[in-house]
């Protein structure tokens, strides 16, 4: 009943919102507000979380400041809005938040419910976890017939559990709880054989669990999570604000451009490096996008180039230790592929 | 008996001896408390096996093996973990909460204006503890002064904008102070609104009394999670686009309005255990319906469901950590928000936080408590069965 009334209530409220839904040139009235409004997670290692500071850091937060110094040349005029899962689309819709950076997955329904995907800053998937120690001889999703699985209700993650396990005629036993520490909580006392959500999030809750060496993660990926940022239908300028930072981002990590070389580089010869910094004579590649020419430069000095913020984030410079996998660069094996800035 | 010679008969009166050792001091206690009966004896030594085989492990845990400083997650955890403790090691961080304590008490509110918060803080202890002490004169200019003056000067500072104040918009509010704000405003609206509601409900008057029944029955009838939820999402339907309401009022609204339906039936009870001779008294004294309602029937009425009031004083206190599911974060909500800091990921964060948190609530709610047990004892008539 409750849930009747909270969907029922949601979806009056979004259709409502569709109606009255902000001014289309995002961009006029960012820079007319002078800070860009980011939709950021409430708290996800490595992704964003306040820090004992109270100052948001992580993948997502570093990729509000990237187009908030795209636009601004400054990466601190950016506000957050931390937003749970239940929020966050109709938050974007309303106008409260100019750009939603909050591993939110690229799907069909999405896409044609009134937002626009311009990239995949992450590409996920879900992902079981076990340990070792206990099950030893089992390295393979495909060994977990009988298993009892963790999972945390109420997420795309319990329905795509539920179909591999039926897709591959196989009986699980699920154990579900609501909250995420009860899960871990969980897992980590034995109740459960295996633990499921995005591959991601299971690197950040080996931190958590007693004997983090003892757990692996499991080869199989069993749902593609593409994670990128969100913005609203129909402003396509504003969209491509948002989808030429990310390639700058990964153009930067391609050309060896780094916050610490970016400044040298910029007066250096290669034509390359000076036509996407913004240096060659003539250009008009950033005020054509609304922008200022030099505004490669401006992202790369607030956060650094793509690999930069991975690494730092959730790489292996953070405590997450997260291999590059399928979000190296194109030329190295990934998915990551920037198209050309000329 | 004076002048008796009879050496059988004693002269002076016996000095008065101190009990046996059965009857007194702690053994008689234990006799009487723990030991009477042979059921009592089990139960005793089955609760006292009870105590030692969970109290030393939790002392060790709560104090002897805790952490209480470091820099970051390492402290926290065993060389397995990635850490610095022994294998096997386990104990309370309270590192987590040292490090973090700030935005536990302020949540991001700008550390160079925390003096703002810890302001109005001062004040509110300074107005309070002379409004709760039966003795201290000027209750009426304090009462004043506290329910009225405080909240818009706590407004003005907290918010600020102006006098030179730099502008803290509420999404930056957490922590304790989210906690209070939300507690105190819904205490402080929900007992007046309360008790007018009860009476409205009680009226002879049909057009109020039906909208007090339907407000009371409409708002109990909901789960606070619907009611946020609708303060949040339905609201600005209802409102001319543009119009935008800030999200901690939307759900200080939607607080004290639910709070107000549970006091109203809280209130009402109180006033159907009053006697109907106390009614007709009053009438036959020639009191019109408010000096009847003012000078005889509240004052007894409040005073029989004080238990109630305080009841719903503390369930209303710990259920504003609901408001993380409008994405506004209170104690529980921002302490649980850190435990996704990558920097304080271990095994020890979630459970230290969680009993600080814990602490926290019960510090408060306690406190409240006692004090509601310290009133009914002083307005206490004699009249308690």
């Amino acid at each position: 009943m409750k849930n009747i009334v909270l969907k029922g209530a949601l979806a009056a409220s979004a259709l409502v919102l569709l109606a009255n839904a902000a001014s289309a040139a995002t961009l006029d009235d960012v820079k007319k507000k002078g800070f860009l409004q980011c939709g950021v997670n409430t708290g996800l290692a490595g992704f964003a979380s306040p820090n004992d500071k109270g100052e948001w850091s992580g993948f997502d937060v570093d990729y509000c400041r990237a187009v908030a110094a795209a636009i601004f040349g400054d990466g601190t005029k950016v506000k957050f809005t931390p937003l749970s899962a239940k929020d966050r689309l109709p938050a974007l819709q309303s106008g409260e938040i100019d750009v939603l950076i909050r591993n939110t997955t690229w799907t069909l329904s999405r896409d044609e419910q009134g937002f626009d995907f311009p990239g995949v800053n992450y590409y996920d998937g879900q992902g079981f976890m076990i340990n070792s120690k206990k099950l030893s001889g089992i390295n393979s999703a495909l060994q977990l017939s009988g298993a009892s699985v963790c999972v945390q209700a109420g997420t795309t993650t319990e329905l795509n559990l539920a179909d591999y396990f039926k897709a591959n005629k196989m009986e699980y036993n699920p154990v579900v709880f609501e909250k995420l520490e009860e899960v871990n909580a969980a897992y980590d006392s034995g109740r459960c054989d295996a633990y499921t959500t995005d591959q991601s999030g299971l690197y950040s809750i080996r931190l958590t669990l007693s004997a983090p060496d003892d757990h692996v993660v499991l080869p199989e990926i069993i749902s593609k999570e593409p994670l990128g940022p969100a913005v609203r239908q129909g402003d396509s300028q504003w969209a491509d604000v948002v989808r030429w930072t990310h390639y700058a981002l990964l153009t930067a990590e391609e050309l060896g451009i780094t916050k610490a070389n970016v400044e040298e580089l910029s007066k250096g010869d290669s034509p390359e490096v000076k036509r996407v910094l913004g240096q060659e004579a003539g250009t008009k590649l950033g005020t054509d996008l609304g922008l200022t020419n030099d505004w490669v430069v401006n992202i790369i000095k607030a956060v650094g180039n793509y690999g930069e913020i991975f690494d730092k984030n959730i790489g292996a410079g953070s405590p997450l230790k997260i291999a590059r996998g399928i979000n190296a660069q194109w030329s190295k094996g990934g998915l990551q592929y920037a198209m050309p800035i000329r | 008996m004076v002048d008796s010679n009879l050496s059988f008969v004693r002269s002076e009166m016996l000095q008065e001896q101190t009990p046996p050792l059965a009857e007194r001091g702690a053994v008689k206690w234990m006799r009487t408390n723990l030991f009477a009966t042979p059921v009592d004896t089990a139960l005793t030594i089955f609760a006292l096996l009870l105590i030692a085989w969970f109290l030393p492990p939790m002392i060790r845990w709560l104090f002897i093996e805790a952490v209480w400083t470091g820099p970051d997650r390492s402290v926290c955890s065993t060389v397995a973990q990635g850490g610095i403790q022994p294998d096997g090691w386990s104990g309370a961080c309270w590192a987590y909460v040292n490090a973090n304590f700030n935005q536990f008490m302020y949540g991001r509110y700008p550390i160079e204006e925390h003096w703002r918060v810890n302001l109005v803080g001062i004040m509110f202890v300074l107005l309070l503890i002379p409004l709760l002490i039966p003795k201290v004169p000027y209750k009426v200019a304090n009462a004043v002064t506290f329910f009225f003056i405080f909240p818009i000067v706590a407004f003005f500072l907290l918010v600020g904008g102006w006098f030179g104040l730099s502008y803290v918009e509420t999404p930056l509010w957490g922590g304790l102070l989210v906690t209070l704000v939300i507690s105190f405003v819904g205490i402080c609206v929900s007992l007046p609104l309360g008790i007018v509601l009860a009476l409205g409900r009680r009226s002879k008057m049909p057009i109020i009394k039906m909208f007090c029944v339907i407000f009371i029955e409409t708002i109990r009838g909901i789960p606070l999670i619907t009611v946020l939820f609708m303060a949040s999402y339905m609201l600005p339907l209802f409102l001319p686009p543009g119009v935008t309401f800030d999200k901690l009022l939307r759900a200080l609204i939607g607080v004290a309005l639910f709070a107000s339906a549970y006091m109203a039936e809280v209130v009402r009870g109180g006033l159907q255990a009053i006697p109907k001779g106390q009614y007709e008294g009053a009438d036959s004294l020639g009191l019109g319906y408010w000096q009847k309602t003012r000078l005889i029937i509240l004052p007894q009425a409040l005073k029989l469901v004080i238990p109630s009031i305080v009841n719903t004083f503390i369930g209303l206190f710990k259920d504003t950590s609901l408001v993380t599911i409008i994405s506004m974060f209170d104690l529980l909500g921002t302490v649980r928000q850190h435990f996704s800091d990558a920097n304080w990921a271990s095994p020890q964060t979630p459970m230290s936080g969680l009993i600080f948190a814990g602490f926290v609530f019960w510090i408060f709610c306690f406190g409240m408590s006692r004090y509601s047990i310290f009133m009914e004892n002083r307005l206490d008539t004699g009249h308690k069965r």
